[in-house]
């Protein structure tokens, strides 16, 4: 066996000097997770078992440190003009209280990051927006607005991602539990909805959103308070089951969900409408940056698409197998893939030449073996209703 | 009888060896170790040689899979694959507690001598704490 990748868990990681920590890090340390160098951090890639994680997230709930995620507040009078000017989502309808999903794009409609947008409100009626963007574009993204940001005076832009932590608590369990946790009982938050309430006299931004398919929250509190309410939750969650959850997890949930992941789904030489984000874009009566490339591809068509696909047999497609059609031209190539907890099967996401969307049946080479896959809708799995 | 892990011969790749005489031959029989199954984790995936396939010492003859990665598997040996453990790649699961008897995934009848960079019990064993 090779240990030398560095996602391969016998990997050795490089020195700690030479990543940032969360302030979780001695938390995930003291319970045995693994950890892992990514995207500048050393994060903690599972405690128990990957599979055991993504089970208890299905059934109960998990909890994931997402602290390496970019958080971005904007102040200003102008900020919902700033940001509509850099986002696929239009920002300057929203009310005190929405999160949107959209894109940054360059000019060309490459995807420079994938981003929530949030508009909130303090108890004060003080009134900022803040943008979660992905750990290993927050510099991009950075240096990206600054000098968009020169044509909106009044708009600041300070990064907090070091001065907060992001927790995740999602799961069929989990809204049920945290509603004797704040001030505020999150089960009236609406899908893609926030407020900022508190957890024991300490501010904290709740939002109903997730990256796992399932239901559930993520939060943000400062950094200090980071310990005290991830140790919060998990208590409160004991009985129900709780567990904390690393990001080996987290990839085998939003992939079952479908759901993009940058550097993967998505980056700079695809367009959000070729990545099957269209829902991602507004393209009527806005200017923002990309909106002529976009339109281009909306009414043009595109030349690339994203699909699903299930390889038959046990043998996990992984990303960068090549997707052939059933005459073996090749047609484009997995960008996720793997076995699917859930489902019991492997799963796949591939970016392939749009002529090929409608065909009733494809192959991937993995590594030299060709194996025949059926094209499926994406998710791959969709919680269930809730009970009423 | 059970195959005692102290008396094996370790790659630094993770694969175990076990020699055997048999009719003035040797077979070198070869898993992976319970360390490293450990480390792996939520095993998915073995891809088995074919009997008959002839090894250099160091190639790569299988893979095996975990949810998260795929881990190539390396000849510690130099030999004719003789046998392969064809219920294995279906009851990966087992691995987790038996390493090192249902474990095995070849048996290697020898061309040359075994490697000296093999490692004994005790080196193999301060190679994984020192990879923590």
């Amino acid at each position: 066996m090779t240990t030398s990748s560095t996602n391969d868990p016998v990997g050795t990681p490089a020195s700690p000097a030479d990543f940032l920590q969360t302030p979780l890090d001695a938390w995930h340390r003291q319970a045995g997770a693994k950890m892992v160098p990514f995207a500048g951090y050393e994060m903690p890639i599972q405690y128990e078992g990957i599979v055991a994680e993504h089970q208890a997230c299905r059934t109960k709930a998990a909890l994931f440190d997402v602290s390496h995620m970019g958080r971005l507040r904007f102040d200003g009078d102008h900020a919902a003009e700033f940001l509509d000017h850099v986002l696929t989502r239009r920002v300057t309808d929203m009310v005190p209280g929405q999160v949107r999903y959209g894109m940054v794009c360059n000019a060309e409609g490459g995807v420079l990051d994938d981003v929530l947008v949030s508009f909130l409100q303090t108890p004060s009626e003080r009134r900022f927006h803040l943008l979660v963007v992905n750990a290993s574009n927050r510099e991009k993204i950075l240096k990206w607005f600054e000098p968009h940001l020169a044509d909106f005076p009044t708009v600041t832009m300070s990064d907090r991602t070091e001065l907060t932590a992001m927790i995740a608590i999602q799961g069929p369990m989990a809204i049920e539990v945290c509603k004797k946790l704040f001030s505020v009982d999150p089960s009236r938050l609406k899908n893609y909805n926030a407020f900022i309430t508190d957890q024991f006299a300490k501010p904290v931004i709740v939002s109903r959103t997730g990256y796992t398919g399932e239901d559930g929250l993520e939060l943000i509190v400062r950094a200090e308070e980071a310990q005290r309410v991830w140790e919060n939750v998990l208590l409160a969650g004991r009985e129900a089951g709780f567990v904390p959850a690393g990001l080996g997890a987290r990839d085998t949930l939003r992939m079952e969900a479908g759901m993009p992941l940058y550097g993967h789904e998505l980056d700079e030489t695809i367009d959000p409408i070729t990545a099957g984000l269209k829902f991602g874009c507004n393209l009527k009566d806005r200017h923002f940056i990309g909106e002529d490339a976009l339109r281009a591809v909306a009414e043009q068509g595109r030349t690339r698409c994203r699909i699903g696909l299930l390889p038959t047999g046990k043998r996990p497609a992984r990303e960068g197998c090549a997707v052939l059609s059933v005459d073996g031209e090749t047609i484009g190539h997995v960008t996720s893939g793997g076995p699917s907890p859930t489902l019991g099967v492997p799963i796949a996401m591939a970016t392939i030449d749009a002529k090929h969307a409608k065909d009733a049946s494809f192959q991937i080479d993995i590594r030299g073996k060709t194996t025949d896959a059926l094209p499926t809708k994406l998710p791959f799995y969709k919680r269930p209703p809730a009970a009423s | 009888m059970a195959r005692d892990p102290s008396t094996l011969r370790y790659a630094e790749t993770h694969e175990w060896v076990d020699v055997q005489e048999e009719g003035g031959d040797k077979f070198a029989t070869i898993g992976i170790s319970a360390f490293a199954v450990e480390q792996l984790n939520d095993l998915v995936y073995m891809d088995l040689p074919e009997v008959g396939r002839v090894l250099e010492i160091g190639e790569e003859f299988g893979e095996v899979e975990s949810v998260k990665a795929v881990s190539p598997l390396y000849s510690p040996v130099a030999g004719e694959v003789v046998a392969v453990h064809s219920d294995l790649p279906d009851n990966l699961d087992n691995l987790n507690d038996d390493a090192f008897d249902f474990g095995w995934i070849l048996k290697v009848k020898l061309s040359a001598d075994l490697p000296d960079s093999l490692m004994d019990y005790a080196a193999y064993q301060k190679q994984c704490s020192e990879a923590g």
